[in-house]
């Protein structure tokens, strides 16, 4: 019996077979990972509710139809957009060009820090493209990410996106906190 | 080593290809253990806007997508911004129905964590995106993610 031999398995055809199969997971799948502006919506407003907020304190941020932007009654390139928001949610005390300034206990450093009260309105048309749309939102949001930056850097020496302990980046999320308002849409079809 | 030598014949031998299916198998594992399934066919055309700040989305099982634009096939639904749900049009109406189900799909824990990626085409306009926000809010989905493509070069 020892001399029975077992016939060779041909494995010739076993690599079209494999690359069979990975043409088949090449065709089907995809490689970009999603990436976005990742944002959180207010919840629905109850009837009645208005917050009143000092003129001082908010920036007006407007977009109309034909993808042009007002901030604060002026007209304004996309580009400006970040220094001007920057400029604006910077503390100023004592300014009253600028938004009031607050004194909050931050835990998280055990210390009393002066943080903006500002507040950015975002308000766009309904016939604003959706380019133009992500363009601004882009723009906050780099204008807070560079303030960010910038105290993470006083505070700790190192950028914002760099910082690791969850204690460091809540107290720079405290202090330098993402206030976008969008305006609730309206029903009213201005020309 | 007798392999190697020339034999008076000068013919080569035959090159062992029993370790080719290895290699490719090993190519294999690399994609499907890199790649992620193409979820769904879209129906409508999306060329996502630009954008220097953005995120990557963490977590793609607690992600569920809407996606608005022009109908790929304009011959049949004509040009005008649709929403898509799923693999199918959608009215603004399904929005809240299709958070619900969302939701359901993921385990309780997991509920609160769910992001809502809008895939936007460049150049909707706004109407439509501020409808579905809305829609969203109702729905008690809070969280989303506009889906951009990373800007190439930093502008000025």
């Amino acid at each position: 019996m020892a001399k029975r031999q077992v016939p060779e398995i041909n494995a010739g055809t076993m690599a079209d077979i494999a690359f069979l199969l990975l043409i088949f997971f090449l065709v089907t799948t995809t490689m970009d990972v999603d990436t976005g502006i990742t944002r959180m919506l207010p919840p629905p407003v109850q009837k009645n509710e208005n917050i009143k907020v000092k003129e001082r304190n908010v920036l007006k941020v407007l977009v109309n139809s034909h993808d042009m932007l007002m901030v604060n009654g002026k007209r304004m390139d996309i580009n400006e957009l970040k220094n001007k928001v920057v400029d604006f949610m910077t503390v100023h005390p004592n300014n009253p060009n600028y938004p009031e300034v607050e004194e909050k206990m931050i835990k998280e450093l055990g210390k009393k820090m002066l943080v903006s009260k500002g507040i950015v309105s975002l308000k766009n048309d309904r016939g604003t493209s959706y380019k133009m749309y992500i363009s601004v939102q882009d723009a906050l949001a780099a204008a807070f990410n560079e303030m960010r930056n910038q105290t993470s850097r006083n505070l700790f020496g190192m950028d914002y996106h760099l910082l690791v302990n969850k204690q460091k980046i809540k107290a720079v999320n405290k202090i330098i906190p993402i206030r976008i308002s969008e305006a609730e849409p309206e029903n009213i079809e201005a020309k | 080593m007798s392999r190697f030598k020339l034999k008076k014949g000068r013919s080569l031998g035959v090159i062992n290809t029993s370790s080719l299916p290895d290699i490719i198998f090993i190519l294999l594992f690399f994609f499907m253990v890199t790649v992620t399934m193409r979820e769904v066919t879209y129906k409508v055309k999306i060329n996502l806007p630009e954008a220097t700040q953005i995120q990557k989305l963490e977590k793609k099982s607690l992600v569920s997508y809407i996606y608005v634009g022009p109908p790929e096939n304009s011959r049949l639904y004509g040009t005008n911004t649709r929403i898509q749900l799923n693999g199918q049009f959608a009215t603004l109406g399904d929005i809240q129905e299709f958070v619900v189900t969302q939701r359901q799909q993921r385990s309780e824990a997991d509920r609160q964590k769910i992001t809502t990626s809008l895939k936007v085409n460049k150049d909707t306009r706004m109407g439509i995106v501020t409808d579905i926000k809305q829609q969203l809010r109702k729905a008690g989905a809070f969280k989303i993610n506009y889906s951009a493509h990373k800007k190439a070069k930093i502008k000025r």
